[in-house]
């Protein structure tokens, strides 16, 4: 297992650099000169000159990217042009907010998807069947950035039951340790703040896990369907054991394998999707952060966000491949 | 030295095709069979016509101008003279949804357009020539899909400049891994098969054999991935317009009216809620067909 892991970190490499040559090659895609582009029309032939020396785009390509990559590995991820706030720590403040958002979002996805699609596949053709997947097919089709704005119009404007924005109401004292704000409410004791913050994270994360949702729902159910025609299944049925047995014990478990590489997947998407969910709810994560710098062209902010969500997606990518040999040793992988 | 058949004088080769041809024939009258039997791509198919006869009609369906301002009109409940409402601009809301129809396939065709081409020629060619060539395509498409799909396209995007056409660009490649994927695996189980091995023995060169023989039978994926990635991609440029990069006003694309509307999300939820709609519907008309014509075309798929 051990060898294998280091082998699969080896083959991370060629990816992660190509990753990183794509994003850092972003600045050099912007047609014209990107000095003017970042500052604007109204720039003067100096600022332009200084903010090109500051960086460095001047030198020739190589000599850039290897400026790029040695900053990079040491954990300098530049500065803004405009607010001139170091990168790393924005990030570092902004990062938590995503990640307790897209984990809240892949527990509603996993738990509902899951169960719905067990469900669906025991009883096949019934009611619950017919109706959970059309809501899941529902789901995939539907904009997410709607279904905000409807849930904020129905739960918010009209019921006034959730907040429509932010991770906590101004006024509502938490002492922050992890930055993971429901984590933190559970340290330090308190529940004012933890009820607060889970209000508040209800919406944005039923948004953002409807797709992955609807994508488990069908997976499971057509991972389920397939195991339960196995011969071992018939026999457990003629044993006598009891149903629930069966299904959770014997066929869910064989068919976990192909839900595991979805959820996998889709927990590295719903980090690209958060751009749309943290707009909508004015979440204060790394997706906003990286849409206002796209709007206000501050390109360093925009290499160093999508490098990083990159970097996790891969390293998401590989924890599952990791899991799926751990959870079925027959696999081999070369 | 290889013999080169001559079609001419050759009819062997043309009653091969031919034969094919009528195969190929029959495969897609069961399709469409099988299609028309079920209701749920049959549902997918009337949206979709639905769609292209608005986009088609569009000026005779359209009971407003997109453009036309009134300021005393603006922010008008749904009624029987604007019977979607208007928005903030006093600007007829159903007239706007029916003319983004036109935005939307446009969208659809060339974002899905552009992953197309260069999906199945880059996929094509690493299934069918392997080894080195597979090796250095493959590695530029795991590079590419290390990126969550909407924020490579937010990047493109933020390189290219905010547009609707640089919005599309975005989509259609970010689309490209996809499509390369699946004609890859197809390619690689079609070029094993015998009549492939038949034509290089007759001396049909590389070209030849990939163009006319292994392309045209790893078609059925391909067009069910174009199907449902028309939904996808008419989904992710909608997104970008919602954020602001992608069609810009007054162009009447669904997904920037939606953003035009947030504003007034408490006194006027019908900006928003409509355009919204129209995307859904159609999103879902895509994939309802293409999930049908997935199990039309390949029954052992079928869940």
């Amino acid at each position: 297992m051990a060898k294998y892991i280091i082998r699969r970190l080896m083959m991370l490499i060629p990816v992660l650099l190509g990753v990183s040559i794509i994003t850092f090659s972003l600045i050099h895609l912007i047609p014209g000169d990107p000095a003017r582009s970042m500052l604007g029309e109204k720039a003067s032939e100096t600022q332009l000159e200084l903010l090109r020396e500051e960086l460095g785009l001047n030198d020739p390509y190589m000599v850039q990217y290897g400026r790029f990559m040695g900053k990079v590995l040491t954990g300098d991820l530049g500065e803004s042009i405009q607010s001139k706030e170091d990168i790393s720590y924005e990030l570092m403040q902004k990062l938590p907010a995503t990640m307790e958002l897209a984990v809240f979002a892949m527990t509603i996805a996993i738990v509902i998807g899951i169960l719905a699609g067990v469900i669906a596949a025991v009883k096949q053709y019934s009611w619950f069947d017919n109706i959970s997947m059309t809501g899941a097919l529902f789901g995939v089709s539907m904009p997410i950035f709607w279904l905000g704005l409807m849930m904020i119009w129905i739960f918010s404007v009209t019921f006034n039951i959730l907040p429509p924005s932010g991770r906590i109401t101004t006024g509502v004292e938490l002492d922050t340790i992890t930055n993971f704000y429901l984590l933190d409410s559970i340290l330090t004791w308190n529940w004012v703040a933890f009820k607060d913050v889970f209000l508040h994270l209800l919406m944005p994360g039923i948004a953002l896990a409807t797709i992955p949702m609807a994508i488990i729902a069908r997976m499971t159910r057509s991972s389920m369907l397939e195991v339960m025609r196995q011969d071992y299944i018939r026999t457990a049925n003629a044993k006598g054991l009891k149903r629930h047995l069966i299904i959770f014990q014997h066929a869910l478990k064989n068919a976990f394998l192909p839900v595991l590489t979805v959820i996998g997947l889709q927990f590295g998407l719903l980090l690209g999707g958060a751009v749309l969910t943290e707009t909508i709810f004015s979440w204060p994560g790394v997706g906003r952060y990286v849409l206002l710098a796209v709007l206000g062209r501050d390109y360093p902010i925009v290499q160093a966000t999508i490098l990083i969500i990159a970097t996790l997606f891969v390293l998401i990518n590989l924890i599952t491949d990791i899991l799926y040999k751990y959870f079925d040793p027959r696999i081999k992988f070369n | 030295m290889a013999i080169q058949p001559n079609p001419v004088t050759d009819p062997g080769i043309d009653a091969v095709d031919k034969n094919v041809q009528i195969k190929g024939q029959r495969l897609w009258v069961d399709a469409l069979t099988r299609i028309i039997k079920s209701k749920t791509s049959l549902i997918g198919l009337c949206i979709i016509l639905l769609l292209i006869i608005t986009a088609i009609f569009a000026p005779i369906i359209a009971t407003h101008s997109t453009t036309d301002q009134s300021i005393v009109n603006r922010y008008q409940p749904p009624s029987s003279e604007h019977i979607l409402g208007t928005d903030e601009l006093g600007r007829d809301i159903f007239s706007r949804i029916v003319y983004g129809t036109r935005i939307s396939i446009q969208i659809g065709v060339i974002s899905v357009g552009i992953s197309l081409v260069i999906g199945v020629l880059l996929g094509g060619l690493a299934g069918y020539f392997g080894r080195w060539v597979d090796q250095i395509i493959m590695r530029i498409i795991d590079i590419m899909m290390a990126f969550p799909s909407i924020l490579l396209a937010i990047a493109l995007v933020a390189v290219l400049g905010k547009s609707l056409t640089n919005a599309m660009i975005a989509v259609g490649l970010v689309g490209i891994p996809q499509f390369a994927r699946i004609v890859r695996a197809t390619v690689l189980s079609v070029k094993e098969t015998e009549y492939i091995e038949a034509a290089r023995s007759i001396g049909a060169k590389h070209r030849r054999i990939l163009f006319q023989h292994v392309l045209p039978n790893s078609l059925a994926p391909i067009i069910v991935q174009a199907t449902l990635g028309i939904g996808t991609a008419i989904l992710d440029a909608a997104g970008l317009s919602f954020l602001g990069l992608g069609a810009q006003p007054p162009t009447p694309e669904w997904g920037a009216m939606l953003s035009d509307g947030r504003a007034a999300l408490q006194t006027a939820p019908w900006v928003v809620a409509f355009p919204g709609l129209a995307i859904f519907l159609v999103v879902l008309g895509f994939n309802l067909f293409g999930d049908g014509l997935r199990d039309a075309l390949d029954p052992r798929l079928k869940r």
